[in-house]
């Protein structure tokens, strides 16, 4: 019997056990935004305590910064209050902040593994729940509640039941035009919002090998709206390539005892896992959600559903009202969808291989009239490196909008968010009921099928436009 | 309403459909709030009330014989997606004490055993047992200790994390008792944490 990467993770850090089967596992790193701490902070404060490891604790601001200039004052005073409160936490307890005005500011997943906080062999949190993100570098990295992120920052440690082991294997070649994103959206679509819940998720399989490092966050991040608690990968050549040079990343003299214990940590052949998937993606087609849960996905060439295809009442019902709430019509091919906003942004699809995809079909082209389209870059390091490829101005060119970092209308907490009624084509990775703006209708895309519908004004088979 | 020996007594509301993700809990415009206080008027807020303002009369929690539920009888997936606590403090600011449903998210599951909302998790005929029984107006029971569901004349037994049960019945303060019984773990791991997991020394904050 041989170990998961997790379980290798999980033994090294678990320093504790209680009479009810929980865990307490120490955790390296510990990462905080200004939505989900403050409340946190405050019992901190409270009980008369202070953060036990600051030098291992990282806060940044991105769940509520605007997006527009930078030098422009900040309207929202809720937002102002949260990223003021942050300030004042981070100050007082000696915690490194990524602040609004910084070079490295970004969305925390993004900026996590792109600074180099997250490296293989390392256990992390963050009180956001697409933390599984980090666990592609082959670290174990659990999102929190606000409760947990106070224990955390009095002791470094959270009390976890393990959770169950699910290994998800992916072969087949993709079809140029078909992403990772259609990869995940898939695999969520067969296995339902709840197929993983209770487990953490390891990818494997050729086509995950194809992956860039880039490509696997978008599986990690976003297998959690199948419910998993967090997901990891085995940790190859590519990753260690990824992670070397980065700030915070172990330095020359360090670097190669720390390479020698990461490439110990893949799993080994026989590991056992709770329950085994796979899917062959070699005739996947571009997907589109339709619905009102990443599940509720078709594909590019498919329609969207009719309640009179369910199986049973309940589906019944929740057809109805997904099809309702998007002002859809069943039987309607998704190709005639109309789209009025296209988002390029979230922690899912905003690093610079993405802006690269969409970049490939805007390119000399213009947004169509009537469309409002933006990119949000992931980081500021991810924008200003657009900018340097020239990308930044093939999107303003075309009639983009051209943001600076932050989660921006993947939650709609800072002012960019739709209108009632509005239907987006949105690369971030929830679609549920007013997400992105009271009375909103979204439909999760990869990066290419969103930027080919801000041009053509409704969804497209990117394959079928010859530009890949 | 929960009792003194911490079981949940009460009107239990169904609620008609699957998937309930935290984000129809607490909306995001409503997380900007820093205290946990007064967020039950936030709950469920989308389908609470329209977008004059008013209520909407189809909501269960609207409805006279809803008002005070203690109780939810939910289906599959409650409290998916976002991990925001807020979700947890919004239904017990709201008056409710106990969820029942076929699966829960994780991430909701944990936060509302921190903070003693009760989580049941039955089987799907049950649960549509249950919430046929909700939409009578049956007077639900929950006996936390016996792990029962008493609803009508029915009494439904069911499985709970040994942990959860005794965070719902003693409540404890769970930041002392982990310094005090895993202070030398923690500080013992920290002493031999390789050095590769250390972030690398850095330029001084911008
Ligand atoms: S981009 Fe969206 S999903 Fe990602 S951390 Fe921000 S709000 Fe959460």
């Amino acid at each position: 019997m041989g170990s998961s990467v997790l379980s290798k993770i999980w033994d090294a850090h678990a320093i504790g056990e209680d009479e009810d089967g929980r865990t307490l596992l120490y955790i390296d790193r510990h990462l905080t935004h200004e939505v989900t701490s403050p409340i946190a902070f405050e019992a901190l404060r409270e009980a008369g305590r202070k953060v036990r490891r600051p030098d291992l604790t990282f806060a940044v601001t991105d769940h509520n910064v605007p997006t527009h200039d930078r030098d422009l004052p900040v309207e929202s005073g809720m937002s102002l209050r949260q990223m003021e409160l942050l300030r004042q936490n981070a100050r007082e307890n000696g915690v490194m902040l990524f602040d609004y005005e910084s070079q490295d500011q970004g969305i925390v997943h993004v900026i996590g593994t792109e600074l180099g906080l997250t490296v293989p062999g390392i256990t992390l949190a963050c009180g956001d729940s697409h933390t599984s993100t980090h666990g592609v570098l082959g670290a174990l990295a659990f999102g929190i509640g606000t409760s947990e992120g106070e224990h955390l920052f009095a002791t470094q440690s959270l009390w976890i039941k393990r959770p169950r082991e699910m290994r998800i294997k992916v072969n087949g070649r993709l079809h140029a035009g078909v992403y990772a994103k259609d990869v995940v959206l898939k695999i969520i679509r067969d296995m339902g919002t709840g197929g993983a819940i209770g487990h953490s998720v390891e990818f494997c399989g050729e086509t995950v090998d194809s992956f860039s490092v880039e490509e696997r966050f978008t599986l990690a991040n976003m297998i959690v709206e199948g419910g998993a608690r967090t997901a990891i990968m085995s940790p190859d050549e590519k990753v260690l390539n990824y992670v070397r040079g980065r700030r915070f990343a172990p330095k020359s003299s360090e670097w190669d005892a720390a390479a020698a214990s990461w490439r110990e940590l893949a799993s080994d052949p026989g590991a056992g896992y709770d329950a085994e998937r796979s899917f062959d993606v070699s005739r996947l087609e571009p997907q589109v959600s339709w619905g009102t849960n990443p599940a509720m996905t078709v594909g590019v060439t498919e329609t969207v559903p009719s309640p009179a295809d369910a199986k049973t009442e309940r589906e019944r019902v929740s057809i109805e009202r997904a099809v309702g709430y998007m002002g859809l019509t069943p039987g309607m091919r998704v190709t005639d969808i109309p789209v009025e906003v296209v988002f390029i942004g979230s922690c899912t699809n905003a690093r610079i291989s993405d802006l690269v995809e969409a970049a490939r079909f805007v390119r000399g082209r213009h947004v169509r009239q009537g469309v409002r389209a933006l990119v949000v870059p992931g980081s500021q390091a991810v924008r200003a490196q657009a900018e340097l490829m020239g990308l930044a101005s093939v999107f303003r060119d075309a009639g983009f909008e051209w943001r600076n970092a932050g989660c921006s209308m993947c939650i709609a907490m800072n002012g960019d968010e739709l209108k009632q009624g509005q239907r987006c084509a949105s690369t971030s990775n929830r679609n549920f009921e007013n997400r992105q703006g009271t009375g909103g209708r979204t439909h999760l895309v990869s990066p290419a099928t969103a930027a080919a519908a801000a041009i053509e004004g409704r969804f497209v088979d990117v394959r079928e436009l010859g530009r890949v | 309403m929960m009792d003194r020996s911490g079981n949940v007594v009460g009107v239990a509301a169904p609620l008609e459909w699957d998937d309930v993700d935290t984000d129809q809990i607490v909306p995001a415009e409503f997380l900007k709030v820093v205290e946990k206080k007064g967020m039950g008027r936030y709950l469920f807020y989308r389908r609470r009330y329209g977008q004059d303002g008013a209520e909407r009369a189809d909501f269960v929690l609207n409805q006279p014989a809803y008002r005070s539920a203690a109780i939810l009888v939910a289906g599959a997936n409650f409290g998916i997606g976002s991990s925001r606590e807020n979700a947890v403090w919004a239904l017990l600011d709201g008056g409710i004490r106990c969820v029942i449903a076929t699966s829960f998210g994780d991430i909701f599951e944990n936060n509302a055993a921190r903070n003693a909302l009760l989580c049941v998790r039955l089987d799907e005929p049950t649960v549509a047992r249950l919430r046929s029984l909700a939409r009578k107006g049956a007077a639900f029971y929950i006996d936390v200790p016996a792990q029962t569901v008493t609803a009508g004349s029915e009494v439904t037994a069911f499985q709970m994390d040994p942990h959860a049960k005794k965070r719902f019945l003693e409540g404890r303060d769970e930041v002392s008792t982990t310094l005090e019984t895993c202070g030398p773990a923690i500080s013992g791991y920290e002493a031999r944490m390789p050095a590769w997991a250390h972030p690398s020394s850095v330029s001084p904050v911008e």
